[in-house]
């Protein structure tokens, strides 16, 4: 079975192609960029892909996202994660392990693997936990999780306050070249808080998280990445402070690359206005400032990817009082047209843009993703750069509709997602 | 302009004419609580529920009381605080006591917001009796009441407020409420106890209770909860009564005329020395009776409204 994508402009900026063009995919791989397609259109073993007009893209690599499985399956499943991965034009996902159990150990891994294999409709690649239980204490099984096919270590959303065991951990990974990847806040500073710090959080009469908890936590973990030489990967950067702290550690030459989500480059801590349950994530959304400085970062490199920390959770467990709602968002299906935004107000390019949801991703954990180079896995995405469409979390593919961008008209929809050269979504 | 609110949720929310027919409607309710027979039949028919998160027996009776005087069928649902987060969820809580008939709900919660959610989902209307240390409604507008009586005005007045405004949702409402009737607002206490941003709601800060209360004309004490001792954010009661606690020597520096007041209940000796508590006394007390007067022109402005609609 063969697939044509015929007449689309290509962007793949892995090689630097912007232009426009077919793709000829067979056996699962990319095998060639046809110049004339006459001959395959009248092949019946060949599917035809009409892409003139449209963007035809790797398929979009998340390097964060939540799939609840095992342990959590009433929020999201590998099988629904999958699915929305795929209706929001991601082709490789990775996902975290806070799940129960936590995924700290080889056997945990490999249930995720064989469920991805049978179920999954897009490439999973789990991340392991630093520590046991992700308990903060002592080393989870980091070389059989990378035997068994972790592609890093992070313990997500409960940051290792211990200092110590951070330097072992950063220290151990570098026998198997995989990154530590730090959800950086100080769970003291942080206290109780269930939003950022600011005038709208003392005005609502919440507990705020200062910028400064994630700060002093980015600054600690790329000492220590540069005391020991790892390679260090700071998850969801929500501020201004995290935002120069690892420009200038980049500067000095220190192995860092670092992630932004969309929500936190479009929206600020105003949302939360009314007790929005929506607009509860960790790290919370900040100020305008810290909006600002993250558009400057993702423009001057400073953040080499986007990544949706997509985080499902049932509509009850988020219809309580704010205090006591999850943290989280999810955020596959709409991670391309809020993107889109950032083309549309000037601060990236459209090949830039491809390049932190494709290349970029996935050099940081080695996935070896995220491009259309001629025998390369056939991971496409198609996409329409112009449409406009209405977010309807009713429509979603995840089985959660948590949501803040719910009813927002937005520019950009996903025509067809391909995975070893097979479709997987048609929109 | 007329009162058109289904729900009194907080004082940001309210405009000053708002907040104004709400003082003014307490007047004539004083009124009422003044005759033989205190009782008049505005909401005959209407079942009101208080359900409350935290035990205050205090507010609760006050809201009991001006719902007694309205002829109001009242339902009180009382739940510990540990069911907030185990058990029922607050919704279905609150639909059960839809269900029942109530037609207000007066709630009280320790988390932010709690109203809130109650007002998006339900069709009750919501009287929030204090929720987190977000807003306290019902207080303020008894203050700004008691202000008003005791004044004669609000414009201009230099209002202190003292304690712990970060933890305070009495200090919230007080200072929408006084901003919004153009009294120049300080807010005083520990720089722990002080939010950061406060000064976005035009209130001016300050760490040192003499400077605060320089030329002052009302000083609104707040209380200190003796469990947040522990967590760090000053070191004694005793410190802080030296330096944050009302004496005779420091209220020289106010107005001549100056009132003092307290939400209530007070911690003798903390925030107020025992003779400045006695000399207050009459003002507290006040407070308490014209709370319920407040209370009642809540509920006639909500059930008028809901009426209209």
């Amino acid at each position: 079975m063969s697939i044509l994508i015929k007449g689309g402009r290509i962007i793949d900026p892995s090689q630097g192609i912007d232009e426009t063009g077919n793709i000829l995919i067979e056996e699962g791989k990319i095998k060639s960029y046809p110049k004339t397609t006459k001959k395959f259109e009248k092949d019946p073993d060949v599917t035809v892909v009409n892409a003139k007009g449209k963007v035809v893209s790797p398929g979009f690599v998340d390097i964060h996202v939540h799939l609840r499985e095992p342990g959590f399956e009433h929020k999201e499943t590998i099988r629904s994660g999958c699915e929305s991965a795929a209706a929001g034009g991601f082709t490789s996902i990775v996902c975290m392990p806070n799940t129960n159990p936590v995924n700290d150990n080889a056997s945990v891994t490999e249930y995720i693997l064989l469920k991805a294999r049978t179920e999954g409709i897009v490439n999973v690649f789990p991340i392991g936990a630093i520590t046991k239980g992700e308990m903060g204490e002592t080393l989870a099984q980091i070389g059989e999780m990378y035997e068994a096919g972790c592609v890093g270590v992070s313990d997500d959303g409960m940051p290792v306050m211990n200092a110590k065991v951070m330097r072992h951990a950063m220290e151990y990974v570098q026998a198997f070249d995989i990154p530590v990847i730090s959800h950086a806040e100080d769970k003291n500073l942080s206290g109780t808080g269930v939003m950022n710090e600011g005038v709208v959080s003392t005005e609502l009469g919440l507990t705020g998280i200062p910028c400064a908890s994630e700060d002093v936590m980015v600054s600690r973990d790329i000492t220590v990445a540069e005391l020991t030489g790892a390679r260090l990967h700071i998850c969801h950067v929500s501020t201004a402070g995290s935002v120069r702290l690892i420009r200038a550690a980049k500067k000095r030459g220190v192995k860092v690359t670092a992630e932004v989500t969309p929500h936190h480059f479009i929206l600020t801590d105003e949302a939360v206005n009314e007790y929005d349950t929506n607009a509860k994530m960790n790290p919370p959304l900040r100020g305008n400032k810290d909006r600002e400085a993250i558009l400057a970062g993702l423009k001057d490199g400073t953040l080499d990817a986007i990544a949706t920390d997509h985080a499902p959770h049932s509509e009850d467990e988020k219809k309580v009082e704010f205090d006591i709602a999850p943290f989280g968002i999810v955020g596959l299906e709409t991670a391309l047209p809020l993107s889109l935004k950032l083309v549309e107000d000037g601060v990236l390019t459209i090949n830039q843009m491809i390049s932190k949801l494709t290349d970029s991703p996935s050099r940081i954990l080695n996935l070896n993703k995220g491009t259309l180079k001629i025998g390369a896995a056939a991971d496409v995405a198609v996409w329409d750069p112009e449409k406009e469409i209405t977010v309807d979390r009713e429509k979603f593919h995840s089985k959660a509709k948590n949501s803040p961008f719910h009813g927002w008209k937005l520019h950009g929809s996903v025509l067809y997602t391909i995975v070893n050269g097979e479709v997987v979504y048609t929109g | 302009m007329k009162f058109q609110r289904k729900h009194i949720l907080g004082l940001e929310e309210l405009t000053a004419e708002e907040i104004t027919i709400v003082l003014d409607t307490a007047v004539s309710m004083k009124e009422v609580s003044e005759r033989d027979v205190k009782k008049v039949p505005a909401l005959r028919g209407v079942t009101v529920c208080n359900l409350f998160y935290e035990p205050s027996t205090r507010t609760r009776s006050s809201f009991e009381i001006a719902e007694k005087r309205l002829s109001a069928d009242v339902l009180n649902f009382t739940l510990s605080h540990s069911s907030v987060t185990k058990g029922e969820t607050l919704l279905d809580t609150a639909r059960n006591l839809e269900a029942m008939g109530a037609g207000v709900i007066v709630i009280r919660h320790p988390m932010s917001g709690a109203p809130w959610l109650l007002a998006k989902e339900l069709d009750s209307s919501i009287i929030n009796a204090g929720d987190g240390s977000h807003e306290h409604p019902s207080q303020a507008l008894l203050d700004l009441f008691t202000i008003r009586e005791m004044k004669g005005r609000i414009k201009g007045l230099k209002v202190v407020i003292v304690g712990d405004i970060l933890h305070s949702r009495v200090a919230r409402s007080n200072i929408w409420g006084l901003v919004k009737l153009g009294a120049e607002v300080r807010v005083v206490g520990p720089p722990t106890l002080i939010p950061k941003y406060i000064e976005s709601t035009n209130v001016r800060t300050f760490y040192n209770l003499d400077a605060a209360i320089e030329g002052s004309d009302v000083i609104i004490m707040l209380r200190i909860q003796m469990e947040r001792q522990e967590s760090v954010f000053f070191p004694s009661l005793r410190e802080y009564s030296r330096f944050y606690g009302l004496t005779r020597e420091k209220l020289k520096r106010a107005s001549e005329d100056v009132t003092v007041m307290h939400p209530g209940p007070i911690n003798r000796g903390i925030e107020l020395s025992s003779d400045i508590a006695d000399d207050a006394g009459s003002v507290i007390l006040a407070q308490v009776s014209n709370g319920i007067a407040i209370r009642m022109a809540m509920f006639y402005l909500v059930a008028s409204a809901g009426r209209n609609q």
